[in-house]
């Protein structure tokens, strides 16, 4: 079961046609089992987001195969690719993405209406999944009476009330202050012990040390510091491939 | 390297093997409640903008439903005039052969009996004003002056015709087909014609004299539904009328009141005229109660096609106000387009969303449209004493016009939202 990893990249690339064409994600391969917490560091415009997107089945590779919990998800047509996606990831993102008009249990609740929740659950898993990240007294506040800190909260019980198995988070600190951005992180970790799989994209330098393993990109390319290779992590860009 | 990668094969393969619908990895919905319920939200969400959007639906469907009602209710005007006992009666004319000889003289002796043997007849008979010759008047005595000033008319008819004129008797009785057959000299007049000879009662067996011919009273018809005229002439059968007077001639020529069962008016007049002479159907024009139909449409058409134009014209500015304003949500929606497809929505469900959204707003403003289209309606009906009329077609149908007004208009800017790619919504 746990052999199965959640992530798993065979030569993945991605190059945006363009004109010209954008080679923005170099081929790669790369393995991320379950419960792992990984940083993704890198300069603006390297590539980390479009490396998000392919993980979170939003953008397609242009070359290889991504298996996602073991499914190759290569060729599937679009309502699986979605269903996935509902499913099985969930999103923080750095501008939290919040209905500004709908509560807090109601925007939790979104992320359960495209994946086939009976409405009647839903306000219960909402309420649960606010409870869970602390926001048990602020169910009801729309999200222009929330704080920052507050708003991203929200947005990870929105990502977690699918029970995806892995948690994609762009940037989940940018907008915060250090203060608030320390609540958001321990509530990561928090989730981490829960045996979450995380990969959390920054260029905070201290927030990519609380991973349990730290990527780099640069230029599209993605790599990862020697030395801290675990059993489970296989990590090798074609170009050293090819090198080698 | 290679372990995780059979095992993700097997995955695969066992994701195939299970057939069309893998375990977990089951296809994105978007249940119709939710729809609904999303679009509601939408609207909602900005009040004062999606009124406003709605605006030029109300107006237009108002319009539309005003027209209509008022048509409707004018028409019904109309219709009520044009009640039950004008829509049962058919007259037939004598209008003589075609190279104008034989006027007023056409009708056969039997004409009452071969129209009452049409179906749906109720009854028939010939009458005609009587020409008295020169000298000759009606008074209430053999000696006695003329009464009042002015001719008093005498009118010869079948005992048809008197009852085709569903008249109320006040005394006595009409004549029937035993005077007509055997002459008898009777007659029946309208209650205010019994005064002016002086007669109060029936009981003094009272007479009046047409020339010198006294002719027996034998009823007074208080009022009649048809042929009003009736209650000022002296009716007397139409035989003893031919014996005494003459037939019908050119200058008074014959007519036939008759009076059929409801709907059958329209069937009575067409057969009339060969049931009468088959040899010469020609020599008569059966006048059947007007149509309704097409009473309605000439009165309804010239007025009614330049608002109902002017209803389109709203109900166009509608749809492009909801057209701009969807196309405006959409693109300040772009990040909510874009968190809906990371939460599992496809590209159809964002576009069936904004579709839901310009429908239900379309067909908010057709109700609202309709709600003021009818009041409209029923303030002028009220004003004018009339009864309101809005045909239940009219008031199904408005809401669905708008409705389909808005999914018109919302048709470009959900696809275009569908359009959207989610990876470039997000980085807003
Ligand atoms: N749709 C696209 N078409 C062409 N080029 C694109 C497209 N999307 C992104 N790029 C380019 O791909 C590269 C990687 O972009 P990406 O958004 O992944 O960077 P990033 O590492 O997330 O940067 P930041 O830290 O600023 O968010 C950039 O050079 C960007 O200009
Ligand atoms: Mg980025």
């Amino acid at each position: 079961m746990s052999s199965v990893p959640v992530i798993e990249f065979r030569g993945v690339g991605l190059t945006y046609p363009g004109p010209p064409p954008v080679p923005a994600f170099l081929p790669a391969d790369l393995v991320v089992s379950g419960g792992e917490y990984v940083t993704i560091t890198g300069p603006s415009g390297s590539g980390k987001s479009t490396f998000l997107n392919i993980a979170g089945l939003i953008d397609a590779p242009t070359r290889g195969h991504y298996l996602l919990d073991g499914v190759d998800t290569t060729g599937l047509p679009d309502s699986e690719r979605a269903g996935l996606r509902g499913r099985r990831i969930g999103f923080v993102f750095q501008s939290f993405h919040l209905l500004p008009h709908r509560s807090a249990l109601e925007n939790v609740a979104l992320a359960m209406v495209y994946t086939g929740v009976r409405r009647r659950e839903r306000a219960a898993r909402a309420r649960e999944a606010l409870v869970r990240v602390g926001l048990g007294h602020r169910i009801d506040a729309l999200p222009t009476r929330l704080s920052g800190g507050e708003r991203q909260r929200v947005a990870i019980a929105r990502a977690l009330v699918a029970r995806p198995s892995l948690l994609l988070c762009d940037e989940p600190t940018g907008n915060l202050d250090t203060a608030t951005a320390a609540s958001v992180l321990a509530l990561l970790d928090d989730l981490h012990k829960d045996g979450m799989t995380l990969v959390v994209i920054t260029h905070d330098t201290s927030v990519a040390a609380r991973g349990s393993r730290t990527l780099t990109i640069r230029d599209g390319r993605l790599t990862e510091p020697p030395g801290r290779d675990t059993p489970t992590a296989v990590l090798r860009t074609a170009a050293d491939r090819t090198g080698a | 390297m290679t372990p995780p990668g059979r095992g993700a094969r097997r995955a695969g393969r066992r994701r195939k093997g299970r057939g069309r619908r893998p375990d977990r990895a089951a296809v994105s919905r978007f249940a119709p409640r939710d729809l609904l319920s999303e679009a509601v939200a939408g609207i909602l969400q900005r009040p004062a903008r999606s009124a406003l959007t709605a605006l030029g639906t109300v107006l237009g469907i108002g319009a539309f439903v005003a027209v209509l009602g008022l048509t409707a209710t004018t028409s019904s005007q109309i219709d009520g005039r044009f009640n039950a006992l004008t829509a049962t009666e058919v007259t037939v004319e004598d209008v003589g052969a075609s190279d104008g000889s034989a006027i007023g003289v056409s009708f056969p002796e039997d004409a009452a009996a071969r129209i009452e043997r049409l179906n749906g007849v109720s009854h028939a008979g010939v009458y005609w004003p009587v020409s008295l010759p020169e000298g000759d008047s009606v008074r209430a005595s053999p000696v006695g002056a003329t009464v009042g000033e002015e001719e008093t008319q005498v009118a010869a008819a079948g005992p048809g015709v008197l009852r085709a004129a569903q008249p109320t008797l006040k005394e006595g009785r009409l004549f029937d087909a035993y005077h007509e057959r055997e002459a008898v000299p009777v007659a029946v007049v309208g209650s205010g014609m019994a005064a002016r000879l002086g007669i109060t009662t029936l009981e003094s067996r009272p007479v009046v004299f047409i020339g010198d011919r006294p002719f027996t009273v034998i009823g007074i018809m208080g009022d009649v539904r048809r042929k009003a005229d009736l209650l000022l002439s002296v009716v007397v059968p139409a035989t003893i009328a031919a014996q005494e007077w003459g037939e019908p001639g050119t200058g008074t020529p014959a007519r036939m009141l008759n009076s059929t069962r409801l709907g059958a008016a329209a069937q009575v007049a067409d057969q009339a005229p060969l049931a009468l002479d088959p040899a010469h159907p020609e020599r008569f024009k059966a006048v059947p109660p007007p149509d309704p139909k097409a009473l309605r449409d000439t009165v309804g058409s010239d007025l009614n096609q330049l608002f109902l134009l002017l209803a389109v014209v709203c109900l166009v500015i509608g749809a492009v106000g909801i057209a701009n304003t969807t196309l405006v949500a959409v693109l300040e929606r772009t990040g909510e387009i874009g968190l809906r497809r990371t939460l599992g929505a496809r590209g159809r469900h964002i576009t069936s969303q904004f579709l839901a959204e310009s429908a239900a707003l379309g067909a908010l403003g057709g109700l609202v449209g309709t709600a003021l289209g009818t009041l409209t309606v029923v303030a002028v009906a009220m004003a004018r004493q009339w009864t309101p009329v809005v045909h239940p077609a009219t008031l199904l149908a408005a809401p669905l016009i708008g409705l389909v007004t808005g999914l018109l208009a919302g048709g470009y800017p959900a696809w275009r939202a569908s359009r959207i790619e989610p990876a470039e919504a997000l980085r807003r």
